[in-house]
């Protein structure tokens, strides 16, 4: 059995009305025979059959206009036809309408830099070591990061030895360490920064005349008052010292003081003085040297460096008068400490001249408000106002 | 034990087309200028003498002639060459390229074959002005029912002819007119090679140089530099346009991560685009920078040799190029 169709009788052609039959069901037909009348735009056609066999039925009656490819007619050819399965009914494709439909108003373009520069290659190998690729300086065109920097943050992270060896550290390294952590700070953080001068006269007497009675080894620095007026202080602001996490503060009930130390091969490093507010000045001297020592010779346990519950960063006698420090991720807050230097100041009405240290703060304005900040710059200053107590 | 011996590309072209005429009686050249005059490159002279005019044919000056009785002999059964001036000249023989030899084999379902090899020279460099210089081979890589080849070697020159008239396809074979002065050693056994897949010219670990033809000794001698500066460039020789080696090209990026594609054509729409995409469809996740291109600037190629020579890529700008992508500058 097989199927006798309305024939395309020129390729504009789209449909046909048949206009006669010559051929009734029954009858036998031969390839070449005229079977029937097909009336199209151009004109009436004679319609004839390609095989023999015999007419079965007519499906399209006398005076009916179908589409070029519809079944005419079935012709018994004396073939058993293959049993197809009924083919599954074409998908609606709606028509192209004219008139384009309006567009929505287009999303806004990106601001430039939002999306991070990582090579498709560097991207598929980072997921592999489950690196974090945010914040690595790229080397790649435009600064895009590519596989070799990703396999050198391996690379290190594979090398336990650079971190407790004795052979010093990888400037290097510890750059990229510095760019990955502080870009994805200043990405990261919305900083909110405060100053305070704060009036070390007092500080200063108290450890002249401590030091005096002290040998030269068990002296005192000016920092390590600092420092613990700091952990001191955090007591009273607990808000400020902690991490953010899964996008809220997570306060620290231990205050564990990150003190930034700068290394002589370049570089910065900020280990933590674990429970800074419950040790003695003394005690926090010991830790300070020990940790300095150690820093600059890459004997730091891994602990000390992830342990921070909050920084201390104290630029010393040769300073700068003030620091606005970087938050160190995931840190909530970082305290900046200029040098102590001679600065014209109203005491009880009258300008004199005291040794005075610009304390500032670096807040996460996630976590904390100005407020809290301010609470804690004056909180280290009257500390400082008390030395004997620190 | 075979030797080796000294030749030019020229001569290796000319002793293809020799051997392929002592072969097979089928085969004849035709083409202006190719039988007295010994061709406009003087690849063919002397062949008219050894083989007579009857299979070393001079032409009319019509391309679109020439080119479909070429056409019409291979469908009757011969094996022609046909030699076409320059690449710029074919254009005007498109017709019965495009719509005859690469349609014939599909419309007639296969029950004709177009054995027929037409040889174009391409190019720029011998200050021949833009009606003689341009590079369009990439133009003729978007038809189907074509192959398109580009021998860059003395080897491929030697051996490529061979096998395009062994094909029953159309295959356009597109001769560098820098290359015919190109002296090398080949071996006395030198013969056919395949005329499909792409070669690795020069391994390399830091990036994949993908060019053809003129480029590609320009692209081996900016490699050499290269690596002076310890920039290791892995250099892939096309070889055929159409078909593209896609599992070569996709197997030296996925080695280096990088791609500079250089092609003496045009940037906009040319074969470096159609490269440039595949790589980027294939192997996007084996990229470790986008896919550069270093193509001929667009403008019809000047006649003065200095503007003439800044028009197309360069072992300096390749060089240049190539550094770019594996040690970016500032950005």
């Amino acid at each position: 059995m097989s199927d006798f169709r309305m024939p395309s009788l020129g390729a504009d052609m789209e449909k046909g009305t048949v206009v006669e039959w010559l051929k009734k069901p029954g009858d036998r037909i031969a390839r070449g025979d005229v079977v029937a009348v097909v009336e199209t735009q151009k004109g009436a056609f004679e319609v004839e059959v390609f095989e023999n066999g015999v007419l079965s039925e007519i499906v399209v009656p006398v005076g009916t206009e179908v589409p070029v490819g519809a079944v005419l007619a079935r012709i018994d050819s004396g073939e058993p036809k293959p049993a197809a399965a009924p083919a599954p009914p074409p998908a609606e494709v709606p028509a192209p309408s004219a008139p384009l439909p309006a567009l929505p108003p287009l999303p806004p373009p990106r601001p430039a830099g939002e999306r991070l520069r990582l090579s498709p290659a560097a991207s598929r190998r980072a997921a592999e070591l489950g690196i974090d690729p945010h914040g690595l300086a790229g080397s790649g065109p435009g600064g895009a990061i590519t596989l070799a920097d990703i396999e050198a943050v391996a690379a290190r992270a594979a090398r336990p030895g650079a971190e407790k060896g004795r052979r010093g550290f990888d400037p290097a390294a510890m750059r990229q360490a510095i760019a990955s952590a502080m870009a994805r700070s200043k990405r990261e953080i919305p900083h909110y920064y405060l100053g305070l001068p704060i009036d070390m006269s007092r500080a200063l007497q108290w450890l002249a005349v401590e030091n005096a009675r002290r040998d030269v080894e068990n002296r005192l620095l000016a920092g390590v008052l600092l420092l613990k007026a700091t952990a001191l202080a955090l007591r009273e602001v607990p808000e400020l010292n902690g991490f953010w996490l899964d996008g809220a503060p997570r306060l620290s009930a231990g205050i564990h003081v990150g003190w930034a130390i700068s290394l002589r091969g370049g570089g910065l490093m900020a280990p933590a003085i674990h429970d800074a507010d419950g040790k003695t000045v003394d005690e926090l001297m010991a830790a300070l040297r020990d940790l300095v020592i150690r820093a600059r010779t890459a004997r730091l346990r891994g602990s000390e460096m992830t342990d921070p519950t909050v920084t201390v960063t104290s630029l010393g006698e040769r300073g700068a008068e003030r620091v606005y420090g970087v938050i160190y991720p995931p840190q909530l807050a970082i305290v900046g400490f200029g040098a102590v230097r001679p600065a014209p100041a109203v005491v009880d009405g009258v300008v004199a001249a005291r040794p005075t240290v610009y304390a500032t703060l670096s807040g996460d304005h996630r976590a904390s408000d100005g407020v809290s900040g301010s609470r804690l710059l004056a909180a280290i200053d009257s500390r400082l106002q008390v030395p004997e107590r620190l | 034990m075979s030797g080796r011996r000294k030749t030019t590309y020229r001569e290796a072209v000319r002793e293809a087309i020799r051997e392929a005429m002592k072969r097979d009686p089928r085969v004849f050249l035709m083409g202006e200028d190719v039988a007295r005059y010994g061709g406009c490159y003087a690849v063919s002279k002397g062949l008219a003498q050894e083989f007579g005019e009857e299979r070393i044919r001079d032409t009319p000056l019509s391309e679109s002639g020439f080119v479909g009785a070429g056409i019409g002999a291979a469908l009757g059964g011969m094996r022609p060459i046909v030699e076409v001036m320059s690449v710029n000249f074919s254009l005007l023989a498109l017709d019965q390229i495009v719509n005859n030899a690469a349609t014939i084999p599909h419309m007639s379902g296969g029950q004709f074959a177009v054995p027929l090899v037409i040889r174009m020279a391409t190019g720029s460099g011998r200050q021949l002005a833009a009606q003689h210089s341009h590079s369009l081979e990439g133009w003729y890589a978007h038809i189907p029912g074509l192959k398109v080849v580009a021998p860059a070697t003395l080897e491929d020159a030697r051996g490529m002819l061979w096998s395009a008239l062994e094909d029953p396809n159309p295959v356009l074979i597109f001769e560098h007119v820098q290359l015919y002065n190109m002296e090398g050693e080949l071996d006395d056994d030198a013969g056919a090679v395949p005329i499909s897949g792409a070669a690795i010219r020069r391994p390399g670990r830091d990036l994949s140089i993908v060019t053809y033809g003129g480029s590609l000794s320009k692209c081996l001698a900016a490699a050499t530099a290269l690596a002076a500066e310890g920039i290791e460039a892995e250099v892939v020789d096309l070889r055929s346009l159409r078909p593209l080696d896609d599992a070569t090209i996709m197997a030296s990026v996925a080695r280096t991560r990088r791609a500079l594609i250089v092609d003496e054509g045009w940037r906009s729409g040319g074969i470096s685009a159609e490269i440039s995409a595949r790589i980027v469809e294939q192997a996007f996740y084996e990229l470790d920078a986008p896919p550069a291109r270093l193509c001929g600037v667009e403008v019809p190629i000047p006649y003065p040799k200095h503007l003439e020579d800044a028009s197309v890529p360069q072992a300096e700008s390749i060089l240049a190029a190539a550094r770019e992508l594996v040690r970016p500058g500032p950005a």
